[in-house]
């Protein structure tokens, strides 16, 4: 990689919050003395990330632990509550006007639900053409021709124009997800779940397209998953979460071969390695707590099979273990395990 | 040999729609010993939760089971009354679903659910009914049972309330248990809880299991033996070992290289070309022969199940396919 070109896109230090506004009823009875306080989610907590001009960036966690939130931070779909974005070395924030616009349309999502993020009134070539005719990219006339180029290039064929979403298989609308989503000629993409709700001999071949896709038109992807063997599959990079922190991150070859961080060791070890034998499931105790109250400290020590008595009060720095590698996890420096 | 605890012969589920004919499951036979856990592997639309919900006496109408026989320790299934079915579920066969949040009836206690589920099936009182409740609820590893009887589903998590249904499973001591996907709607760590709990389970209480699943990976490391069904047919079947490693079928070849940890990282993955076939008036011969890179013209007629050539006498290993890949090299 070269060293003096910026990232393609950088999040530093970015966090969401959501809070809980209080209703009427909660407003009126805090009014009369009631203990009502509002509560807040640290959906992504102080979380920073450089992605390189034709990276694959995996990112992954289980439900709730922030990752959806983070790629939507990503590509400007909801605003950072603290932090800052960079597009080529430069402060998205600093963006206005047309450069602005024009900083956005590199930038898209692919979401993850097939069925519920294709508006079911719409025909397929209003769906993937009205993005280009709105911006200009294309006029009206050319847009039925357009949208077929595009349809190709994901393995549709260019006559499906007039049909609507209900009339197309998981696959082929998972791929008119894709469709619109390059129709603007994006160079970064966020693919959140993008797979996870097709089947096995299905998601094989959309994960092809993602590659071929990826050579063809220099792409660079954060890819969202819960599915450790896909994201082992088609990323250079990977980022775990948990509980809205970064816990660890590295190169796939080096974080599969030899994970650091205790959740990154429990969450590889039920990877969905097809190995024809009786195994005992060994299982990582506990549950994901509530990110309305999150454990002090490490937010992994309850269920940590390492934990220690320091570990409860103190949150672990993110910290480089090796080049090109960072985990949050005290045994790190310590020693100790 | 003893008597299988469940034999099916040729079932086959159809619904009657106004479009046609679907036929959900087609001439599917399987057995299942005592303590066997059998693995019924498919993608969506195969079959595999109508095989489920037949045995379970499940199917409404415009689905219908038409023809064959489910023996359930030598007791023909099909065709008895509705209220002899009753009788049979939650008691000797219990089924574990997919969603645990539609399983439980969001308006009652936890308590109030099994202790129903108990009575419906034995004379006893509330207080042993109650017991029993707790002590199911203890055995599947969920803590504070006392306090949690007197929850509501909702105030369970996702990884929770599956236990919570998977004890109500248990709790009469059933012989056979079907899950149908029970760990898909599961995060990874929870996943790997529930799945170390039910193998458990199944080895303490000596119940058979069928696991439905589209995932290879579960079954690899859970099931004595697998079935892959493929629009409404079992397409190979025989243990576990012999599938995964000697697949003959060339869809369950195709389905093994199509997962992503069985590929070079960042190559192309080995994909099935085109997409499940609908059931719907499906023509006859070979279903998967359009996306077969083996098929021929002999694929126009059905194949019949045969033996694969590595069958031991007591392990069968049957596929059905004309030209079913043949495994020189034991591995």
């Amino acid at each position: 990689m070269n060293e003096n070109t910026p990232p393609l896109l950088e999040l530093k230090a970015v966090s969401r919050r959501f809070e809980h506004s209080l209703d009427a009823a909660a407003k009126l009875a805090k009014l009369l003395g009631g203990k009502v306080l509002s509560q807040t989610v640290h959906a992504v907590n102080d979380v920073s990330l450089a992605i390189s001009p034709g990276e694959v960036v995996g990112l992954v966690g289980e439900s709730g632990c922030g990752k959806s939130t983070l790629g939507r931070l990503a590509i400007g779909l909801l605003p950072l509550s603290e932090g800052e974005r960079y597009w080529r070395g430069k402060p998205i924030s600093g963006l206005a006007g047309a450069e602005k616009k024009a900083q956005q349309l590199r930038t898209q999502m692919i979401f993850q639900d097939p069925y519920a993020s294709l508006n079911p009134r719409m025909r397929v070539v209003d769906i993937v053409g009205e993005a280009p005719v709105t911006h200009g990219l294309i006029s009206r006339k050319q847009q039925a021709e357009y949208v077929s180029e595009q349809l190709n290039r994901v393995g549709l064929s260019g006559q499906v124009l007039r049909r609507f979403p209900h009339q197309f298989s998981g696959g082929q609308r998972a791929r008119i997800g894709i469709a619109r989503a390059l129709a603007v000629n994006p160079e970064f993409l966020v693919c959140d779940e993008s797979v996870a709700a097709l089947d096995v001999s299905i998601q094989a071949q959309v994960i092809n397209l993602f590659l071929d896709l990826r050579s063809q038109l220099n792409l660079t992807y954060l890819f969202i998953s819960h599915d450790l063997s896909v994201v082992e599959h088609i990323s250079d990079r990977i980022v775990i979460m948990y509980l809205g922190r970064v816990v660890e991150t590295g190169s796939v070859q080096e974080l599969y071969a030899d994970p650091n961080h205790p959740y990154t060791q429990a969450l590889l070890s039920g990877i969905g390695k097809i190995v024809p034998k009786k195994r005992t499931f060994v299982p990582i105790k506990g549950e994901i707590p509530s990110p309305l109250s999150p454990p002090s400290g490490c937010h992994f020590h309850p269920r940590c099979p390492h934990v220690m008595p320091l570990r409860n009060s103190e949150v672990p720095a993110l910290r480089e273990i090796a080049p090109g590698r960072q985990s949050a996890c005290h045994l790190n420096t310590t020693g100790s395990a | 040999m003893t008597t299988p605890l469940l034999e099916v012969t040729g079932l086959q589920t159809h619904f009657h729609t106004k479009a046609g004919v679907v036929r959900a499951v087609q001439d599917v036979s399987f057995s299942l010993r005592k303590g066997e856990i059998l693995g019924l592997v498919g993608e969506s639309g195969s079959g595999k939760s109508m095989t489920g919900y037949s045995l379970m006496g499940l199917i409404d109408p415009p689905g219908r089971i038409v023809g064959g026989s489910m023996k359930l320790a030598g007791q023909e299934l099909r065709g008895l009354s509705a209220e002899a079915m009753r009788k049979l579920r939650g008691n000797r066969m219990a089924m574990v679903f997919q969603d645990p949040m539609m399983t439980l009836n969001p308006v009652l206690r936890v308590d109030t659910q099994m202790i129903e589920a108990i009575t419906a099936h034995a004379p006893v009182n509330r207080d042993a009914a109650l017991k029993r409740a707790r002590e199911a609820l203890v055995k599947v590893g969920i803590p504070a049972p006392d306090e949690r009887l007197r929850s509501y589903p909702y105030q369970f998590s996702g990884g929770m309330r599956q236990r919570v249904a998977i004890a109500i499973a248990l709790l009469n001591q059933p012989d056979l248990i079907i899950a149908d996907e029970p760990t898909t709607a599961l995060d990874v760590t929870i996943q790997g809880q529930i799945l170390y709990e039910m193998q458990r389970l199944a080895s303490e209480t000596g119940a058979a299991l069928i696991w439905i699943t589209h995932d290879l990976s579960v079954v690899a490391g859970l099931a004595d033996r697998i079935c892959v069904m493929y629009a409404g047919r079992i397409v190979e079947q025989g243990t576990t070992e012999d599938v995964l490693t000697r697949p003959s079928h060339p869809y369950t070849q195709g389905l093994l290289d199509s997962v992503p940890s069985r590929n070079q990282r960042g190559t192309k993955l080995k994909q099935i070309p085109g997409m499940t076939p609908s059931l719907l008036e499906l023509p006859p011969g070979c279903p998967f022969r359009e996306r077969c890179s083996r098929a021929s013209s002999e694929c126009g007629v059905n194949p019949e199940p045969r033996m694969v050539d590595d069958t031991l006498q007591d392990e069968p290993h049957t596929v059905r396919c004309h030209h079913p890949l043949r495994h020189e090299v034991l591995a």
